[in-house]
């Protein structure tokens, strides 16, 4: 039953998004909006019911598998991916690789010149 | 006598949603074992594993996507609740995320900008078509997320879907060589690259490494996500803007 709940409420925050975007207009996903409801909600109530949490999980654990039905997409596109195959495999990889090294580093970095001293005592107080 | 038999079940197999999503379920499940097998080997990411044995046996069978799709469409379904679902982790890594939030706010928009800028330049440079450009453009934020942007600025939103996926591969592919390489060694800064470049397979390979990543890496996906919506649009118009094709 709270699985079932956990489910129900994140679809509820999901239509939410999805409605409010298309009568605001607004320029972002449904989704997205119903992510930023539910972290509202639960920010407000300062705690995360068991419920919505047992279902984020189980939802967030196979997060890979939902991401295959869209991947064998592939083969609808064979024709406009074997067109265009150098743009699209050469900015896919070096982008993907320039945006993980560049986050990585700019983290590291400001990380070390922003909060080290208070990174440092919170790193002391746990170990 | 058993020819008609066996045909009437492949017609009703072939347009129920019941075969499409017992297959993905069944290629995954084998995927994931064969990853486990290769002590979790990046190379074997599972998601590789069961798109290419998905297309293999669809293509073997004569099924077109559309028809496989009728069953897949469930799993891909709960890409958007699991968007949501994004807020739990967010959540519980409040206090971190608090303490950070400097760091992280600026790295989440020197990499959201990057990563659609890089991919607009770098296929323009290479002569990709405007669609193209479009569809990559959003690539590094979670499916429905980039689906929806790739449709307002122009790209084909399902063929966006195949380039977050490959996007997502090739970052939890890499992602802990590269790191190695450029020496960053801080939790946070590997999982905040990591679901900045590579979404939800990012994330699910930064789980592998350790909890602390895969938090990040959660927590960095659904705030890309949200920046990845407001930024793309605008930014799309600046580099129309300056560097009218």
């Amino acid at each position: 039953m709270q699985f079932l709940n956990g489910i129900t409420l994140l679809l509820v925050y999901q239509l939410v998004g999805e409605v409010t975007v298309r009568l605001a207009g607004v320029p972002i996903p449904g989704p997205v909006l119903g992510m930023v409801m539910l972290f509202i909600t639960l920010w407000i109530r300062g705690q995360a019911p068991e419920s919505v949490e047992q279902a984020s999980s189980a939802l967030l654990a196979h997060l890979s598998l939902l991401f295959v039905p869209a991947g064998v997409g592939m083969m609808a596109h064979f024709d406009r991916i074997a067109d265009e195959w150098i743009p699209i495999t050469f900015a896919l990889l070096l982008s993907t690789v320039i945006t993980m090294v560049v986050t990585a580093l700019v983290m590291q970095l400001t990380t070390r010149w922003l909060v080290k001293p208070v990174a440092a005592t919170e790193e002391q107080g746990h170990e | 006598m058993n020819e008609p038999g066996l045909r009437d079940i492949w017609v009703y197999l072939s347009t129920s949603p019941l075969l499409g999503l017992t297959i993905t379920l069944v290629a995954y499940g084998l995927a994931y074992r064969f990853y486990l097998r290769t002590d979790s080997n990046p190379l074997a990411n599972p998601v590789v594993t069961s798109v290419a044995m998905l297309i293999g046996l669809l293509m073997l069978t004569g099924t077109s996507y559309s028809d496989y799709f009728e069953g897949g469409q469930f799993v891909h379904f709960l890409l958007g609740p699991a968007t949501v679902a994004l807020a739990v982790p967010l959540y519980q890594q409040f206090s971190r995320l608090r303490q950070l939030w400097l760091p992280v706010t600026i790295s989440l928009f020197c990499g959201v900008v990057i990563a659609a800028g890089s991919s607009i330049g770098l296929a323009r440079l290479l002569g990709g078509s405007p669609e193209i450009q479009m569809s990559l453009a959003p690539k590094s934020a979670t499916a429905p997320v980039a689906m929806g942007i790739s449709e307002k600025i122009g790209g084909l939103p399902s063929l966006t879907a195949v380039l977050v996926v490959a996007t997502g591969i090739t970052g939890a592919v890499l992602g802990t060589k590269l790191f190695e390489w450029i020496r960053v060694r801080d939790d946070a800064a590997k999982g905040i690259a990591m679901g900045v470049a590579a979404h939800g397979i990012g994330t699910a390979r930064a789980f592998q490494v350790s909890s602390q990543m895969g938090a990040f890496s959660g927590l960095a996906m659904a705030l890309s996500a949200f920046a990845t919506a407001l930024l793309v649009p605008w930014l799309v118009d600046l580099i129309e803007y300056l560097l009218p094709v």
